[in-house]
Order: C-alpha cells, then structure tokens, then sequence
C-alpha cells in the first residue's frame, strides 16, 4: 500500500477501469469461451459470475504474497496450480455444505480454471504489486467480467427463450398473443458472439477513445 | 535470496507439490461423510419424486421408509438375488456383462395401497453420464412417473432433461404396445406423434441428450422384462384364482 490510502484514485480507478475502459471481454477480448458457454440463461451466468469473483480475488491475493518467492521460470505452473487448487476447494465445500448450488454449478467450476481472464491478471498484475491492489484488481476484473456476462445472458434467455431467471417475462406480458415468437437463434452459440459485439459496438460509440487509429 | 536458481526453483516446486497435495487430500478426507451424505439423500429424493413424492432433501430420509417398502435386486433371468438395492451402484453394474449385473428394483406402496416397481436408470448423454428412476404402475406397463438427471449435459439445451416439463410426459404412457410386445418410451426429436403412447417431446437442440434418455429407458427397463413378465404372470394367475375362487363361492 505504501503511501496510498486504502481507496486513492489509483486503487479506486483499479477498481473501476476494467468495468469500462479496460474491460477484460469487450476490451482486451479475453474469457470469450465462457461467454459464449454459459449465456443461454441468466441463472448460470450469475452463478458463474460469483464463483470467478470469489476465485479471481483470492488467487489475486494469494499470487501477490507469494510473489516474492515464485521463480520466475515456473511462475506460469504456480499460478495454475493456485487457480486449480481454489476451484477444487470450492467445489469440495460446495457439494459438502451447498449441495444444490453446487449442483447448479456442475461444470461451470472446472470451466473457471480455464478462464484465461484469471490467469491474464495473475500473470500481469498480481505478480507484480501487493496483495490489497491485487484484491481490487481481481474484483474489478471480475466485476467486469460478470456483468457483461449477465448482459449477454439477460438478452439471450429474454430473446431466446422469452424468459429471465426462469420466470416466463413475455408470456405474462402477453406478446406472444401479438403474434411474436421467441427467436431460436439466441439460443446457439454464435449469437453470444453477435451480442457480445453489440455491446462493444455501444460502448465504442459512447467511449470514443477505445477506437483504435492506424 | 537468488528465487532464479535452479535448486531454488526444483525446492519450490516440490514443496509447492506437497502442500497442495496434502491440503486437498486432508479437504477431500473431511468432506468426503458429508458429500457421501448428500448424494444418499439426493438418492432417496430422486427415488421418491418418480412415484410422485415431493420432499425436501432433508426430509427425504424419513418419507423414504414410509414409501419405500422393498429393496430387491434381481438378476437378468428375473430370479432374485440376495441384497439391497439401494446399496448397488448402477455404474459398477453397468461395467460388467449383463449375465452377471445385480439389477436394483425398488417397490413403493402408494398413498391409495397401490404397488409401484422402480427402476433405476443410467446412461449416456452428451458430454457425460445421465441417470434417473422410472416408476411403473401395477399393471407393469403404465408409467407411474419418471426423473431424470445429469452430471454435466449442456445447459439450456440437454440440461433441461431435469426440469419437470420434460419429465411430466411420461406420466400414463406405456412400455408395452397392444401385443404385448416391449417398446418402451421413445423422446422424439421435432415431437411426439399426436396420441402416442410410446412417445414424448424431444428438446430442441438436445437431440443427443434426448436420445441418450430414449436408450438408457430401453436398455435399462428392457433388462428388467423376465422379472416384470413373471410378476405379470402370477398377477394374471391371482385374478383367474380370484374369479375361480369366487364362482366356486358364488
């Protein structure tokens, strides 16, 4: 922490930036394989959300102590073996205390280790920095992360499926008696990609600086 | 400290190596009654849902014993073995040849007396195993109730084999056709045929999933007939007794 308060600027805009500007998944392009894994329906992609926070901070954390000791040469292998080792911990105490949430989880935990969001921060920040700036960029991250799952997930399952959170939303509005369907399409895969670049092409518009100049 | 040495580096490794080892093995030896605990009850629940019950998991345990009167497992040829069928894991089973697989066969008195046969399911899905319990009525032909579930089908899409719109079809449809033959309940992908009995809605986009539950109710309940045919047999005999028994009185 050194001469910074708990919350400068700095550690502040830690915590805000990859909400915006530096966004891990419609700036820096990364985690999309989950993203387009897991939106079909909001439940999932709020659980998976929550389950990268919890990962993301601690690992942030725990890197950061450690990282006067890791050797640099199998520095990668040890921030795997920290990711690996939180997700099988919490997947051991979930089916233990939370047997149903852990069961809502089934695959999405396994899928956490290979969020390569997790490992990008680790690599790029946690080794580098203490373990309180570490804390806030894993949250930040991860914040940034998940909403923009829970926006792709909110359109698809809405659209889709005509339902958020398993609640039938259209059929009580009833829009299906003015003659609309649900569109299918949300549904597969590659129309997480289109929503994804969607919501890039919002944030580029009211964002101009993210616009790359050859 | 030099942290860039080679012997520095192989130390860390190791010790690394050895704590994480010895962390999740002594997590994994702590946790391991309670996981155990909660996929017994999940069982117990699962086992009750298919006749109708539905329970709580904790409560499970203690609806269990009031609905759940016969434990049996019965082999191939439909003699029955000695055992209980709850303690039979239908994936071991599954691994040997079907001459020598224990069946496990669950038989449930209703709230209106009636006798319901379990049968636990298992098979495959798309990316993993995927199980359930079918409940069949008296008359052995008639689905009582049927759950499924599964380790890691595709959510949105195969996963939904869980959720009750896909299960409650199944209810009243028969395995048997008119001539008595087995067909069991096949899920039709783009739709069941308009009064089918032997058929129920596929799930779009879970064409794989949807045929993996159509397999695993063939294969699973087909291994089951000579015991089902036999218990069909002796009903068959009682009523014909009965009717005796009463034209004799009468």
């Amino acid at each position: 922490m050194g001469k910074n308060s708990l919350f400068s600027k700095k550690n502040k805009s830690l915590l805000t930036d990859p909400l915006d500007d530096n966004n891990p998944v419609t700036v820096q392009v990364l985690g999309i394989c989950s993203a387009l894994a897991i939106t079909v329906q909001l439940k999932p992609a709020v659980v998976m959300a929550l389950s990268v926070i919890f990962v993301m901070c601690v690992a942030n954390v725990v890197v950061s102590l450690m990282r006067k000791f890791i050797p640099s040469r199998i520095r990668i292998i040890v921030q795997l073996v920290v990711i690996a080792s939180l997700v099988i911990i919490v997947d051991e105490v979930l089916k233990a205390y939370v047997y149903d949430v852990s069961k809502e989880l089934s695959v999405f935990v396994g899928l956490i280790i290979t969020n390569c969001i997790i490992m990008g921060r680790l690599e790029a920040f946690a080794l580098a920095n203490s373990p309180w700036e570490s804390f806030l960029d894993g949250l930040g991250n991860a914040f940034g992360y998940g909403w923009i799952l829970i926006a792709v997930a909110f359109f698809r399952e809405l659209l889709g499926a005509g339902t958020l959170y398993g609640y039938p939303v259209l059929e009580k509005l009833g829009v299906y008696e003015l003659g609309y369907e649900n569109n299918g399409m949300m549904i597969l895969p590659p129309m997480a990609l289109v929503t994804v670049g969607v919501i890039i092409w919002i944030q580029r518009m009211r964002n101009q600086k993210l616009i790359e100049t050859n | 400290m030099n942290v860039n040495k080679n012997s520095y580096t192989i130390g860390f490794a190791c010790v690394m190596v050895v704590f994480v080892a010895a962390l999740l093995a002594s997590m994994s030896i702590q946790l391991t009654p309670l996981q155990d605990r909660n996929i017994e009850l999940e069982k117990k629940q699962n086992i009750l849902q298919s006749v109708g019950v539905f329970v709580d998991r904790d409560e499970s345990e203690k609806y269990y014993s009031q609905f759940i009167k016969e434990e049996l497992v019965v082999d191939n040829n439909g003699n029955i073995l000695p055992g209980s069928a709850f303690d039979i894991d239908l994936g071991d089973e599954l691994k040997k040849d079907i001459k020598n697989q224990n069946l496990p066969l669950y038989i449930s008195i209703l709230e209106d007396s009636s006798e319901c046969y379990i049968i636990p399911l298992r098979g495959k899905g798309l990316w993993g195993p995927i199980w359930g319990y079918i409940a069949l009525k008296e008359d052995i032909n008639t689905v009582f109730g049927a759950v499924f579930a599964h380790k890691s089908e595709t959510p949105g899409l195969g996963a939904e084999i869980n959720q009750s719109f896909f299960q409650e079809p199944f209810r009243d449809k028969l395995i048997f056709n008119e001539n008595n033959e087995f067909v069991s309940i096949t899920v039709k992908k783009g739709g069941a045929t308009e009064g089918s009995m032997h058929e129920v809605d596929g799930i779009s986009g879970g064409t794989i999933t949807s045929d993996g539950v159509t397999d695993m109710i063939k294969e699973r309940v087909g291994r089951y007939i000579p015991y089902l045919e036999q218990n069909k047999a002796v009903e068959k005999d009682s009523i014909i007794i009965t009717n005796l028994i009463s034209q004799v009185n009468g």
